[in-house]
């Protein structure tokens, strides 16, 4: 789960780690009272769920609290598009007004899990304000790796070697000791999967800050973490992505003309893999499980062909524990109660398998039969591309 | 086998699927409820018990992701060696403290969120339909449950059995890896050829490319899949997603392919590949 930069600033600096003076503001009169009160020079910084924000358009530097009115007139309600955005963008609904830091230095610091090693690692690097991707494709010598122990944590001394390794000096090391630490300690016992501070800067008055942050956190673990679903905000996912999650349906929509129905996660992204091969593309990824209700299908196919995308719809089960009669009892009501004149292509193998596929081709639906996986890609494929 | 979790709306389900296909299934654990018996089987409080009692020597686990770690733990704790999780869910960071935790004993992990393991015609250990599997000479590798069946349902329908078919699990910290199975199935007479079954997300199939290389003269056939997903996004399984330009379907081939594997780029051929390897 995502979170807004301003909701990030707020837990770490509860955490104890130095983020600039600021708030947020949903208006362009609630900006200026927050750059009022901030005073000075401000920055306004769009708040959507992606990076990239400065080069589209969205951060503006203002002096003082009518600068930042208008400021937040012009980024307000606009569709910021960046790299990291869907290709239509995201509208932004608030922004943050910062005090301005003068910056004298730039860094890069972050704590992301090391799969290979199956340990916490945290990253620092001198290159600061950059995609830290693209420093550990060109200089991966600039970038400082110290991994944490599973059981004792990060240890003093490792904080200690980051920050000399960040070029700090004097009382900066303390601070900068200090910020790693509690950065640590809060990514760990909020159970993040990402905590990036891009940049870190040290100002002009000697202070070390998080003049940006990005964290994201482990979706399983949120059960333990009540005030973090509280944070989430799901105007920034795909309306239908949301719809899917009530559910507990694996469901994330894509840009093609060919919904997929499949049970496990592994065998629903073989079968859009395998749409493509076959010359069409789909239109979402769709994991029902291996215990998914009648009512689950039913919404899952719901979703999926809400989506006025999708021309043709592709059912690929292989379940031992899945019933396919409860799959096609599912689809037949989600069928009738929507009046869904899509058609369907079914391949499926498990229990009850004879049952299920003869419910469906008793119950009205334009379906057809699939022997296997290619042969079902095919046919939806042709499908697909008919309807056009 | 000891099933952690038995009372829950699986694991006795499971357990008697396992026992009908040939695995000696001793009883089921669930703390507060030792003592009585489940669907005909005896339940223990601790898994120590079921181990003093039963001589228990494996594990498979149902138990829900907030007490999953802690059932790991407790297995390894009682002596067990080998643990099956099959519990989809489980913290990243309470992983990383398990695989630290087993790291100090002899105790083998496989999964979590993995079907488990089979051995056709002997014993499974998982939730996977035993009816499709067939004994035979090719050992099957994957971080997917259900594309498993479908390449061993493949396999079988063109006659080919299996030596062994083992779920890794769709997590990004699991206990055994590509690495550890593909040693395994190198040193397994009974193992022809090897089909591994890779997704997008972290280096595992880099890993094992560089292990096939290096180690195992079998041939060894791979299909990754992930090819069309975007990336940023969690593919269903925590681990399967591309993250900063990496973890792509197409490093991970062109990786194995250089390591010598014969890659299969449609889900559908995968029996056929295999096929073609062991000139069948």
């Amino acid at each position: 789960m995502k979170i807004h930069e301003y909701q990030a600033k707020a837990l770490l600096r509860e955490a104890g780690v130095p983020v600039p003076n600021g708030e947020v503001a949903g208006s362009p009169a609630d900006a200026k009272v927050v750059a009022a009160r901030v005073g000075g020079k401000v920055v306004v910084k769009a708040q959507v769920h992606a990076g990239g924000r400065g080069k589209a358009g969205g951060i503006k530097l203002a002096d003082g609290a009518t600068e930042a009115e208008a400021a937040a007139k012009q980024i307000l309600g606009m569709r910021l598009r960046t790299p990291q955005t869907p290709p239509e963008g995201l509208e932004v609904r608030s922004v943050l007004i910062e005090e301005a830091s003068a910056i004298e230095r730039e860094l890069y610091l972050s704590i992301t899990l090391d799969r290979g090693r199956s340990a916490h690692v945290v990253m620092a690097s001198q290159a600061g304000g950059m995609e830290i991707e693209d420093v550990a494709a060109r200089t991966p010598e600039k970038i400082l790796r110290e991994w944490a122990h599973p059981a004792l944590g990060l240890a003093d001394f490792q904080a200690r070697r980051l920050a000399f390794g960040l070029g700090l000096a004097g009382d900066q090391v303390k601070q900068g000791v200090g910020l790693i630490k509690n950065l640590f300690a809060f990514y760990l016992a909020k159970d993040c999967s990402l905590a990036e501070i891009n940049p870190l800067v040290v100002t002009g008055d000697g202070r070390v800050l998080a003049l940006d942050a990005k964290l994201t956190f482990d979706d399983n673990a949120l059960y333990r973490h009540a005030e973090l679903v509280a944070l989430r905000d799901v105007r920034e996912e795909d309306p239908l992505d949301v719809e899917a999650s009530k559910y507990g349906l694996n469901y994330i929509k894509l840009d093609g003309t060919v919904g997929c129905m499949v049970n496990g996660a592994g065998l629903a992204m073989a079968t859009m893999d395998i749409v493509k091969l076959a010359g069409g593309e789909p239109a979402n990824f769709l994991d029902v499980g291996g215990g998914a209700s009648p009512e689950q299908i039913e919404n899952a196919f719901r979703i999926l062909s809400s989506d006025p995308s999708v021309k043709a719809v592709f059912i690929n089960v292989f379940g031992g524990i899945l019933r396919v009669d409860r799959l096609a009892e599912g689809v037949i009501a989600a069928v009738k109660k929507l009046g869904l004149k899509l058609p369907v292509v079914l391949r499926a193998e498990g229990t009850n398998v004879e049952l299920g596929k003869k419910m469906l081709a008793e119950s009205g639906l334009s379906l057809m039969m699939a022997d296997d996986m290619g042969d079902g890609a095919r046919k939806v494929v042709a499908l697909a591309k008919g309807a056009k | 086998m000891v099933v952690q979790g038995i009372t829950g709306r699986e694991g006795a389900f499971h357990a008697a699927r396992c026992k009908e296909y040939g695995t000696t299934v001793v009883g089921g654990v669930t703390p507060g409820k030792g003592g009585t018996t489940h669907e005909g089987f005896s339940v223990w409080n601790t898994v120590e018990e079921s181990v003093t009692a039963e001589g228990a020597n494996c594990a498979l686990i149902f138990v829900p992701a907030a007490a999953a770690a802690d059932a790991i733990m407790e297995s390894a704790t009682a002596g067990v060696p080998l643990v099956v999780c099959i519990t989809e869910g489980i913290p990243v960071a309470d992983m990383v403290r398990v695989k630290h935790y087993l790291a100090q004993t002899p105790t083998r992990l496989i999964g979590p969120n993995c079907p488990g393991v089979i051995t056709p015609g002997e014993a499974k250990v998982g939730i996977m339909p035993g009816h499709i599997h067939k004994a035979g000479p090719v050992g099957v590798v994957s971080r997917s449950g259900t594309l498993t069946y479908e390449v061993v349902g493949q396999l079988t329908g063109r006659g080919i059995g299996q030596s062994s078919c083992v779920g890794i699990g769709g997590d990004p910290v699991n206990g055994t890896s590509f690495v550890d199975v593909l040693g395994l199935f190198a040193d397994d007479p009974g193992t022809e050829a090897i089909m591994l079954i890779g997704e997008i997300g972290g280096t595992a199939e880099e890993d094992a490319a560089a292990f096939i290389q290096r180690r195992v003269k079998k041939p060894v056939v791979a299909f990754i899949c992930g090819q069309t997903a975007p990336p940023g996004r969690r593919m269903g399984h925590a681990g399967a997603i591309i993250a900063g330009g990496k973890g792509t379907a197409a490093e991970k081939m062109a990786a194995l392919e250089k390591a010598g594997a014969t890659l299969v780029r449609s889900p559908a051929d995968m029996g056929a590949t295999v096929a073609k390897v062991l000139g069948k």
